[in-house]
């Protein structure tokens, strides 16, 4: 089985990273981009029958920082 | 006094803290990062610098995660004195033995520089060789140092005066112009500039030198 791992930084964390590509798009000439968050996503091969609980754990102990970040599970 | 610097896959100020400690009148071992164990009677373990597992998902996150590092926990977690420099620093968050995080810096470029830093606290081992308001310069050597953390865990650390360094002209963004921060016990600080480049003449300075003196003076009382 496969489980996409979804990292952003949490709403009212700053991401300056997120602000450079705002900044970009609008030097190419797009207007209109009012707000860039940048994420990462994380693919997982994982045994089947892995609970959803499992990969909770994984996120909570190591994918994710909690203290700056937030993450969504997608079963795939 | 016994140190022990541990070293994980990436780092390079290991060597530089080593000489520091042992400048200032420390036993030095090195620990590798597999190990798990420190060794008998290590007053006070340093994290040191660099780029751990090359900064793989999160700087100091796979470090975090080490074996060597639940020991750390443990040491510290008895009372035990900890030391965690830039890498060093973003690893003792991702351990949550101090709060908060560093991200990427406010301007997005790397940064090396020394910077002038303003002495917070004096009560603590490592800082009451200075005095409080003190400016010294301190290098600085970093891509994610923007320290944050929620309005209630900044209250807190300036509440129980535990903002041991903040940064004179803030070059990252970090809130509160915060550089290095004590954990509730004192016994733990991490911060992001390094000391241990500024200990000796030929740094070019040797602001950095009275933590690791007052720290080692602190320890031989003990």
């Amino acid at each position: 089985m496969k489980a996409r791992v979804h990292v952003m930084l949490k709403d009212g964390v700053l991401d300056p990273q997120g602000e450079a590509v705002r900044h970009a798009l609008g030097g190419l000439g797009f207007g209109g981009v009012e707000k860039v968050r940048q994420g990462k996503v994380i693919e997982l091969d994982l045994a089947d029958g892995t609970s959803e609980d499992t990969i909770r754990d994984m996120c909570e102990k190591l994918l994710a920082n909690t203290v700056i970040e937030s993450y969504q599970i997608e079963l795939a | 006094m016994r140190a022990a610097v541990i070293v994980f896959p990436g780092s390079n100020c290991d060597r530089d803290l080593a000489v520091a400690f042992r400048d200032a009148g420390c036993s030095v071992d090195m620990v590798w990062h597999k190990d798990t164990a420190l060794p008998d009677g290590v007053d006070i373990v340093g994290i040191p610098g660099g780029f751990s597992f090359g900064d793989y998902l999160r700087c100091g996150a796979i470090a975090a995660n080490s074996p060597i590092c639940s020991e750390v926990k443990a040491h510290a977690e008895r009372g035990g004195y900890v030391l965690g420099v830039c890498n060093g620093f973003q690893v003792l968050t991702e351990t949550g033995l101090l709060p908060g995080a560093l991200l990427r810096n406010a301007g997005l470029k790397y940064i090396c520089r020394a910077v002038p830093l303003v002495v917070g606290t004096t009560n603590s081992v490592y800082t009451n060789g200075y005095a409080v308001g003190q400016e010294i310069g301190i290098p600085i050597a970093h891509h994610d140092g923007n320290y944050t953390a929620s309005d209630e865990v900044v209250s807190e650390l300036t509440a129980e005066d535990r903002i041991a360094f903040r940064y004179g002209d803030n070059p990252n963004g970090s809130t509160g112009d915060i550089a290095g921060i004590l954990s509730a016990n004192r016994r733990v600080l991490g911060m992001m500039p390094h000391p241990e480049r500024a200990a000796d003449e030929n740094h070019g300075g040797t602001d950095g030198k009275a933590l690791f003196a007052s720290l080692t003076s602190a320890l031989a009382a003990a």
